[in-house]
């Protein structure tokens, strides 16, 4: 076991610690921001400015009994939330979090910040996201109640519906970057315009940017398409039978997947970890960070100031609209691609 | 030796998963253990050199495909076999003549691997051929598809339009005009 | 490295499963997954002869035999849905009107 190999594993682990990490900041952060938003302090008792009310409600879910419905399948409702966080992990270690570094000179070889690095990155982003559906369908399947079965079908309909836009936007970039590796679209975003203007990719694909962002909310289950885990509607969707532990996994599945979301668009749309100026080599994940982070607070202020769509206008939307659209971007990007370069 | 390990894993979780695909009551278990199986091929195909047909499983078959056989299983309530009384006692149902069916099976299986054994050339272990890098290459899969086989391509599109035409014109209900 | 015929007796033996499944079922949708099975070990055949020769052609093959699976399989549903709305039952031996 060389020291490569156990930094390697450090990294991965670091990450993995983090991302455990973030389905409770994110929660801290959504009910901060929910408050301030709705001019009241979010939860203000529990540690300074309420920080440690994550661990307040960790602990009070582990605490909680385990139920299971007498009719519910035995192998498929603790099978279901298995495999939602267990889909939701494993997207994100397709997305390269930083370039190359040595940790300031501790190892001879560089090595690349991030869990895997894939030659066909993106796609295995989606065919793992794409696998997610089947946490929610299983669990709606096998709690043996109306709104469970109603939540967990509408959940996976949308999510299929809206995989289809979130594919074909994601085509256009790759078509720009002419990779499908995930390291090399980021590294295509290097450098600046006329100077100043830094070659993203949504300063290329606008449209495009909109479409992925709309789809990747819709596949979530977030924000305005959130009507599967509607609380007036449905009681609470598809985990309306689940109570401790199984039920903590599917927030932080959810959780997880905006993270990962979140980590794709900085990755392919918005330079990865080049920054407007860069730092100091070892440290260009702070840009990742950043960026990541100002998506996931615009995912959390578009879920507390738009309502939310009615199952048919989501549906309606998605087939109708975005998906038409995604198709002309896809062909107005090649298009233009083939009239400037050939 | 890793690599061994690995094929030897992947494939007996397939061919396990499959054999109880067809081996098990409920259906929903069946469609479960057959995106286990898909899986498990992907993986080969990751061993074979083959990434994106790889990828292309998990997000074709184990993402689009077996998510329309849960929706159907899920909308009919499949029911499990063995329901209907006149079937319980169907001549062809007699434990024997299952067993038999199973023995003819394990036959062909044995009569294909014993003529596969025989041929000399396929001894060579598989990549030993050059050109790995180019096999994997999606681009190189790109230009091979779209130039070389772009009517097959053009043709399995008006196939899946006729397919999602057809789908939807069988599975409506009667009276909606649609 | 791993002999050619390793992965063709796979393929022969997910094969032959699937073979059985047409066979030996008698449940609609356990028949299509058994036609899956099928395929899916042809796939499998392809793209270790495509990596044997050295080219491309064997993937290829692959995706025009997931196009036709996926098509075959959402026809194949839609017909499924259909025949046990008119007769509550997903037992091919159910249908024999056509008998005499």
């Amino acid at each position: 076991m060389d020291l490569r190999f156990a930094v390697q594993l450090g990294v991965i682990g670091f990450i993995f610690f983090m991302l455990i990490n973030m389905s409770a900041l994110l929660v801290l952060a959504e009910r901060k921001i929910m408050g301030f938003m709705q001019q009241r302090y979010g939860p203000y008792l529990v540690g300074p400015h309420g920080m440690l009310q994550p661990f307040a409600d960790i602990l009070k879910l582990l605490f909680k009994e385990e139920l299971r419905p007498k009719g519910a399948d035995k192998w498929l409702f603790t099978l279901a939330p298995i495999l939602s966080v267990t889909a939701a992990f494993a997207a994100f270690a397709t997305v390269p979090v930083g370039g190359e570094t040595t940790f300031f000179g501790l190892l001879d070889d560089p090595i690349k910040l991030g869990v895997a690095d894939l030659n066909v990155g993106v796609l295995v982003v989606f065919a793992i996201t794409s696998m997610g559906v089947y946490g929610i369908v299983l669990a709606g399947w096998s709690s043996n109640s109306k709104y469970s079965l109603m939540g967990g079908l509408r959940a996976s309909a949308q999510m299929i519906s809206y995989e289809l836009s979130y594919a074909t936007s994601i085509a256009a970039v790759i078509m720009l970057a002419g990779s499908l590796s995930i390291r090399e679209i980021v590294d295509s975003q290097a450098g600046y315009w006329w100077s100043f203007i830094p070659r993203w990719y949504l300063f290329l694909q606008p449209v495009g940017f909109i479409i992925y962002a709309i789809a990747g909310v819709a596949e979530t289950n977030r924000a305005p398409f959130d009507f599967p885990e509607a609380e007036q509607e449905l009681v609470a969707g598809y985990n309306t039978e689940y109570s401790s532990v199984r039920f903590a996994m599917f927030p932080q599945a959810e959780y997880i997947n905006m993270v990962t979301m979140a980590g794709v668009a900085t990755t392919l749309y918005l330079g990865g970890w080049h920054g407007p100026f860069p730092l100091p080599a070892g440290f260009d994940w702070l840009w990742f960070v950043a960026k990541a982070g100002f998506i996931l607070f615009v995912y959390i202020w578009m879920r507390w100031t738009v309502p939310r769509y009615r199952y048919d206008q989501l549906m309606a939307f998605g087939w109708k609209w975005l998906f038409p659209a995604s198709v002309i971007n896809l062909i107005v990007t090649a298009a233009l691609l083939l009239y400037l370069n050939g | 030796m890793a690599e061994t390990v690995i094929f030897y894993l992947l494939a007996g979780l397939a061919v396990v998963a499959s054999a109880l695909v067809i081996g098990q009551r409920n259906p929903m278990y069946s469609v479960l253990l057959l995106i286990a199986s898909f899986g498990a091929l992907a993986g080969l195909y990751i061993q074979l050199d083959a990434p994106f047909v790889a990828v292309a499983q998990i997000i074709i078959y184990a993402g689009a495909i077996m998510v329309l056989f849960l929706f159907v299983v899920m909308l009919l309530n499949a029911p499990k076999e063995d329901g209907a009384e006149w079937d319980q006692a169907h001549p062809l149902r007699r434990p024997g003549v299952a067993r038999f069916g199973a023995l003819l099976a394990g036959l062909l299986v044995i009569q294909l691997a014993w003529a596969l054994m025989r041929i000399a050339e396929l001894e060579a272990p598989v990549g030993s051929q050059p050109d790995g890098a180019a096999v994997s290459s999606v681009r190189e899969l790109g230009k091979v598809l779209f130039q070389r086989h772009a009517f097959a391509f053009e043709a399995t599109s008006i196939l899946i339009l006729v397919a999602m035409v057809g789908a939807v014109v069988l599975a409506r209900k009667e009276g909606t005009d649609l | 490295m791993i002999p050619l015929y390793h992965y063709l007796i796979v393929s022969a033996v997910l094969f032959a499963i699937g073979t059985a499944g047409v066979f030996l079922r008698k449940n609609l949708i356990t028949i299509l997954l058994s036609i899956e099975i099928m395929l899916n070990a042809v796939n499998l055949t392809f793209v270790a002869f495509g990596r044997y020769r050295g080219d491309v052609d064997g993937q290829i093959i692959t995706f025009f035999v997931m196009t036709v699976a996926a098509a075959e399989a959402a026809v194949g549903l839609a017909l499924v849905i259909a025949l046990f709305r008119h007769k509550e039952s997903l037992n091919p031996d159910a249908f024999t009107s056509l008998k005499w």
